[in-house]
């Protein structure tokens, strides 16, 4: 069995998939509201030099990166190690060398890796056209409102994720989560 | 040599990995492996198979540690049908 045919196996007999979809999702959408706070920050608080904005958002994504990673790998480790006791003692079996035990091992660095890299990906990516401008590359939009679009593309692009998880219009989805978006940069707007 | 071509198991596994999979596993064995799983009881965690594989020469330590990789565990042998063939036969 190959690494990847491993992994789903391990997921599967767990019944973790729907979770690291859901965490992908979830931090992904955290990692995009983040980036696009930051921004609008910036956008509504004056001029600042791409290279402060560009390091307040790598900041941010590094942060959220390992939080992700580390808070998810100490939550899974401790829901596989409750899961596996109760199917040890359901067995009345040590399952340490089964493929449950393997599993006990790679699924919570599996959720973690996603939970962490969902964010960071999702921030590297809303940080691309600072980056494009920093480095002499002309943009069709200022760097910064370019990279509010990207947050609200990648936002829009994880509703229409959910939508197809679900069965649902993926056009629906997408709008509402960009609402959402939306929402989210009147409140910074009228407050910040 | 004695080949083993059909045992009968009573096995009690887990939930997951499913009958399929669990069946699809122990007939990855061997090439020629034949396996038919009937699920006998149902708990709230495990469940009770009859598991009736059969092949020209069934690798008993192979199966059984199949099984235990998957988290199963072997309650007993119910039947077993051998047979003494010449070498290579």
């Amino acid at each position: 069995m190959n690494l990847v045919r491993r992994a789903a196996f391990l997921l599967h007999i767990t019944h973790t998939h729907g979770i690291v979809r859901r965490y992908f999702v979830v931090n992904g959408f955290d990692g995009a509201l983040t980036m696009l706070g930051i921004v609008m920050g910036f956008v509504i608080g004056g001029p600042a030099s791409l290279h402060v904005v560009i390091s307040a958002c790598l900041g941010a994504a590094i942060a959220l990166g390992v939080s992700g990673v580390s808070s998810a790998y100490v939550s899974e480790s401790a829901e596989r190690q409750r899961a596996l006791v109760e199917l040890e003692e359901a067995m009345v079996k040590d399952l340490r060398d089964s493929y449950h035990g393997e599993a006990l091992r790679w699924v919570p660095m599996l959720i973690a890796l996603v939970n962490g890299a969902a964010p960071l990906c999702i921030s590297l990516l809303i940080i691309t056209p600072l980056w494009l401008a920093s480095a002499g590359v002309s943009l069709p939009l200022p760097p910064l409102y370019a990279a509010i679009a990207v947050a609200l593309l990648s936002v829009f692009l994880l509703g229409a994720f959910l939508g197809r998880v679900a069965g649902i219009s993926w056009l629906h989805s997408g709008l509402r989560t960009l609402l959402i978006a939306l929402a989210t940069a009147a409140l910074i707007y009228l407050f910040a | 040599m004695v080949a083993v071509k059909r045992m009968v198991l009573d096995v009690l596994k887990p939930h997951q990995p499913n009958a399929l999979d669990f069946s699809r596993t122990i007939a990855a064995v061997g090439d020629d492996y034949r396996v038919r799983l009937t699920v006998i009881e149902v708990d709230e965690n495990t469940e009770t198979l009859q598991m009736v594989v059969e092949s020209r020469a069934i690798d008993f330590e192979a199966v059984l540690s199949s099984i235990n990789a998957m988290g199963g565990s072997l309650h007993s042998i119910d039947e077993v049908e051998v047979q003494n063939q010449p070498d290579g036969g």
